[in-house]
């Protein structure tokens, strides 16, 4: 035998080798020639909302999400108004996931006896693998209408004058399991402000994080900074700091804050309790989710 | 000297076609959990429709691979609070089975028919691994064989806890169902 025949049957011997090797192996590994996939990133919040802000979370296509919303008085009025327990102002919404990435809502608060809608759209998912963005944007229109009587009865008043509009954006990621950030710049516009100082449009810019507790439970702050705001209007910039609770099908957010209203409008140019004076009240929202389609299996 | 090249090739060629006729796959096979308690008002049940399967008919050896975030749900929010509050998705996206057929011998892989199959191996979940052992039907079906089984799982063997809150509506005794239908491998 000459050489080459001599390694030819050394690769045979091998290959008989291989085939007895072949009983242990990972099967899987045979059929894993899949290359990854990109995937989005999902549950940034456990809610649509923040506290108080929009989140980068979406509602699910087909779900409602019932939402009522509670403010309570301030917590320092003392035990004769059981720390603010006695008063409450809600504010009671319907929010509808159309797709994935398009969703809507409307509300109504008893403050200023306002309604409110909104669309929200996300432009980018956040996603990881190849061709993946490390972060969502999501644009956010809505308006507000107050339905309050005229206060001012001598002069012509237009339902115009009842309104107002706000436009966000919102850049948010989830970083880690545990960790959420997201920035909110606002520009809000009211039709009709109370003096010349106050200026019509309004910008501010949202902060929002989620710190995940332990599975059902998280740990958010939700703060506006306003950049034009009227100085002497004695309001302020409007903080939240609460907890998500989730139990089967609600998710609780429970939480102090020093905004009074429920809508953009509001807790951005009504804040006028002052977090450094303990003027913070205890609130909630409850959030009840409601499967209105069946996906399709 | 040609013929010396040749000849061991046809060898080689012929092992890894013989091979090829032993392995069978399928990437969309299909699990069917159900976890519903009888005094639960929802059901609480996912599918997944692309599992990964391996036969070999020649050692027996059987293999799933599932991606855990591929299953689906009626409900969007049940599919949440699986994959961010049960299974834990993220840290462990995948679940295996890397078993045998035990009773191997008495299938005839080239035969169309019904078969027995006893199967034992490991299931791991949520980065538990266990033990399961099950008897599933194999039907082989012009030369490509089809598998289906039934078996139960509790959760608490891999550390998925049910909140006393839901303990009316989740049952830590899971029935899984599994069927697909294999290719050969090449």
């Amino acid at each position: 035998m000459n050489i080459r025949a001599k390694l030819f049957s050394f690769l045979i011997f091998l290959s008989v080798c291989f085939s007895s090797f072949a009983q242990d192996q990972d099967l899987l590994k045979l059929v894993d020639n899949e290359k990854p996939k990109k995937e989005y990133v999902d549950y940034a919040f456990k809610s649509s909302r923040v506290i108080m802000g929009h989140s980068m979370e979406m509602i699910r296509p087909g779900v409602m999400d019932f939402r009522i919303l509670h403010r309570f008085g301030n917590v320092n009025q003392g035990g004769y108004q059981f720390f603010g327990l006695d008063q409450a102002t809600m504010r009671m919404g319907f929010d509808f996931g159309i797709t994935k990435n398009l969703m809507v809502g409307i509300g109504r608060g008893t403050n200023k006896k306002e309604f409110d809608g909104f669309l929200k759209y996300r432009i980018i998912h956040q996603s990881k693998g190849p061709g993946s963005l490390p972060f969502s944007l999501l644009a956010v229109a809505g308006s507000t209408m107050q339905t309050l009587k005229w206060a001012d009865t001598s002069r012509k008043n237009f339902l115009t004058s009842r309104l107002a509009f706000y436009g966000q954006l919102i850049v948010g990621s989830k970083i880690t399991e545990g960790f959420t950030l997201q920035f909110a710049p606002t520009i809000l516009h009211r039709n009709l402000v109370s003096t010349e100082k106050d200026p019509s449009d309004l910008y501010a810019v949202g902060i929002g994080a989620r710190i995940r507790l332990s599975r059902r439970v998280s740990f958010n702050i939700d703060y506006f900074y306003r950049i034009n705001q009227n100085l002497d209007d004695g309001t302020h910039n409007p903080l939240s700091v609460g907890f998500d609770i989730e139990t089967g099908g609600h998710v609780f957010q429970l939480h102090f804050t020093n905004a009074i209203g429920m809508n953009e409008r509001a807790f951005l140019t009504e804040s006028t309790n002052n977090w450094q004076k303990g003027d913070i009240q205890f609130g909630f929202n409850l959030s009840r989710t409601f499967q209105l389609t069946k996906k399709k299996h | 000297m040609k013929k010396l090249i040749l000849y061991p090739s046809i060898i080689l060629l012929s092992f890894s076609l013989v091979h090829a006729q032993d392995k069978f796959y399928t990437k969309t096979a299909k699990v069917f959990f159900k976890c519903t308690k009888p005094s639960s008002p929802e059901k609480i049940e996912g599918t997944n429709k692309s599992i990964t399967c391996v036969l070999d008919t020649k050692t027996g050896n059987i293999q799933f691979a599932v991606l855990m975030k591929g299953f689906e749900f009626d409900r969007a929010l049940m599919q949440e609070h699986f994959n961010e509050n049960y299974v834990e998705s993220d840290k462990f996206p995948k679940a295996d089975f890397k078993g045998q057929i035990i009773n191997n011998t008495d299938i005839n892989y080239t035969k169309d028919g019904n078969y027995t199959a006893k199967v034992k191996g490991t299931l791991q979940i949520h980065g538990e691994a266990k033990n399961v052992e099950t008897t599933g039907m194999l039907v082989i079906k012009n030369g490509k064989p089809g598998i289906n089984a039934s078996f139960q799982v509790q959760l608490s063997d891999y550390k998925i806890s049910i909140p006393s809150l839901v303990s009316d509506k989740i049952s830590n005794t899971v029935d899984i169902v599994i069927e697909g239908n294999l290719d050969p491998l090449k």
